[in-house]
């Protein structure tokens, strides 16, 4: 039993590592939940997260005390990014958590129902949700509501699972024919365990996959949010938000823009990577 | 192509009910904002009989199907209502708007697929040797940077470090006048015969919508790349290389075509996602387009003039993925097929 769990992790792996690329991709994400995790226990200056002032430090160029150079009100930049990470992943773990639950029970009762108007109506509502452009409709939301991170989380979660719906129907819809499903329903088998024992294991793999490929663009999303005000607000830090005030002072202090920048691009990037090998790892090469 | 009409029909039928869905979703969405929207657009300082014959004039006071209904009765006709930032009706502000946001969403979705199939098909024919992995290397960090980020970058590197290139400032330079025609400024100055004027203009969009396209013409490029690859290994390429066709006239027509449909199939999507992100790429460049209005209304909490973009976009939106459909089944007989059926 243990010896099997054993190969069928290696075998993973195999196919992981296939591609050196995605390996990097891991690293880099495990450098970002290592420093997340830590957050204040690793950074130079840990009150400079919150709302700290010293003015006789500000707007000071990158230096061996400071790396990434100081802001306005002479925070340290640097710990501000490292600062910024936890909420950054939490944000993303908890929209693709809620969202992909949605979405699959939205996208199983109509593919399973397909045709009836059940699918009709329920499909139809994804449609309209699609037909917004995301940022759009994530930005009219959380203009709408008051500005913090559960309601950016809120917006983006809103238009984010007619994917998994779109996913999910797909899947049902094809499966609701098979064999196996009409002698499940034959022999009296209830919905519940149709859907969850018989059809949520066939989707699980490319649910999962969609998962780790979208928490790139939900971090894109979430700092996109954040950069337009409507996200994480003063004095907490946030990717989005630092850019957004460091734009403000380019190109005298550039190092405000600049490393945020950074932060984001290796952030994303990871997870892009990382969403690539684990696609290579469960064979659900979709692109 | 009868089976094309059908489809197309029935598609636009299917287009409208979304369209009415999305026009009550736009409605609950304005209306479940807390505070009284008379009072919220007439200010803190106007007297509770104006307020009062507002909200009568508004329909306010009715239930909240009513005011659906006159709501969408008067954007039927094409009235958003009074934009509470610019004091004029939305619609107005719109069409002055519009135009700008068209061009560079213009310019940042249409010339870009031509390179994205160009990098493509180039990262296919040299598989694994150094010019796909130059092309799949920056492609990796090109679509992990947010749009808005290189707006930003392209703001401090082109507009501050080596300012070659206009990014901020709007459209056009001082000293140049075009007559407004279509509204598309490369083209208008190009119909008034003043060719450094479109220069000009062009100068002006290149910054912007090479932000906005950047990170799509090389998702559409590795798109490309990876079906001219499936594809490569079909068995009907097997059969016409054995049969001697040489490889050039393989590749041009009997695999380029089944591998750009995906690519084309997602632009709709693409331009959507262009849209969107041009809320911030013309707030960041000054662009005097829709979307740094719409993104001033949304900061502002402009609820008519929100409404009005979000609705315009999403009538937008459904055309050009109508379109787009249209032009995959032309390109794609089976897609016709499995479509009518």
């Amino acid at each position: 039993m243990d010896e099997s769990w054993k190969e069928t992790l290696k075998r993973s792996w195999l196919k992981y590592s296939e591609s050196k690329i995605t390996v990097l991709g891991l690293a880099i994400v495990a450098g970002f939940v290592f420093l997340a995790l830590l957050g204040e226990r690793i950074v130079p200056y840990p009150e400079h997260i919150g709302s700290f002032v010293d003015f006789a430090n500000a707007s000071g160029a990158p230096s061996g005390a400071h790396p990434f150079g100081t802001d306005l009100i002479g925070r340290d930049v640097l710990s501000r990014i490292v600062g910024s990470f936890r909420n950054t992943l939490l944000m993303g773990v908890i929209v693709l958590c809620i969202s992909a639950p949605i979405g699959f029970m939205v996208g199983v009762i109509a593919g399973y129902n397909k045709g009836k108007p059940v699918d009709t109506v329920l499909m139809r509502l994804t449609d309209i949700f699609l037909a917004i452009p995301p940022l759009v409709l994530a930005l009219a939301i959380a203009s709408v509501l008051e500005p913090n991170m559960t309601n950016s989380m809120l917006a983006i979660t809103v238009m984010w699972w007619p994917w998994y719906a779109r996913l999910a129907y797909g899947v049902s819809s094809s499966l609701r024919t098979e064999n196996y499903i009409i002698y499940a329903e034959l022999t009296g088998v209830k919905l519940p365990h149709i859907i969850f024992r018989e059809i949520l294991p066939n989707c699980l793999s490319s649910m999962l996959t969609k998962m780790t490929l979208d928490m790139g663009y939900v971090i894109i999303m979430g700092a996109t949010l954040s950069y337009a005000g409507l996200g994480e607000q003063a004095p907490k830090p946030a990717l989005g938000s630092m850019i957004s005030q460091g734009v403000k002072y380019m190109p005298e202090q550039w190092w405000l823009t600049v490393f945020p920048a950074i932060a984001i691009i290796v952030l994303v990037l990871g997870f892009n990577l990382f969403g690539d090998g684990i696609s290579n790892m469960l064979g659900t090469d979709e692109s | 192509m009868p089976s094309l009409l059908v489809t197309i029909l029935k598609r636009l039928g299917w287009a409208s009910v979304v369209l009415v869905g999305l026009s009550i979703l736009i409605f609950s969405l304005v209306r479940i904002i807390p505070g009284d929207p008379a009072r919220l657009a007439l200010g803190p300082t106007a007297p509770e009989e104006v307020v009062e014959r507002y909200r009568e004039r508004m329909h306010y006071n009715e239930s909240l199907p009513v005011q659906y209904y006159f709501w969408l009765r008067d954007v039927l006709r094409g009235d958003f209502g009074l934009s509470t930032v610019t004091k004029r009706g939305v619609s107005q502000d719109l069409g002055e708007f519009m135009p700008a946001t068209l061009e560079l969403v213009i310019w940042a979705g249409i010339p870009p697929i031509f390179f994205a199939l160009l990098l493509g098909v180039l990262g296919a024919m040299y598989k694994n040797r150094w010019p796909d992995y130059l092309i799949r290397f920056s492609s990796y960090i090109i679509i992990a940077t947010p749009t808005f980020v290189w707006a930003v970058l392209f703001l401090l590197i082109f507009g501050y470090w080596l300012p070659i290139l206009p990014s901020i400032g709007g459209r056009l330079s001082m000293g140049f006048t075009v007559p407004p025609v279509t509204g598309l400024m490369v083209l208008d100055a190009l119909i008034s015969g003043q060719p450094d004027a479109a220069w000009d203009a062009f100068a002006h969009l290149l910054l912007p919508s090479l932000a906005l396209s950047l990170g799509h013409t090389m998702q559409e490029a590795r798109l490309t790349r990876s079906y001219m690859l499936e594809n490569g290994g079909k068995d009907y390429i097997t059969m016409v290389t054995s049969q001697g066709v040489p490889r050039d006239v393989v590749n041009r027509k009997f695999l380029l075509r089944p591998s750009v449909i995906p690519t084309v199939s997602i632009m709709g999507l693409d331009i959507a996602a262009i849209f969107g992100n041009a809320f911030l790429v013309e707030t960041i460049f000054n662009w005097p387009g829709m979307s740094r209005y719409a993104m001033n209304a949304i900061l502002g909490k402009d609820i008519n003039a929100v409404c009005g973009v979000v609705m315009v976009l999403g009538v937008i939106f459904i055309m050009t993925n109508l379109l787009v459909d249209v032009i995959v089944m032309i390109l794609d007989p089976r897609m016709r097929q499995s479509r009518s059926k």
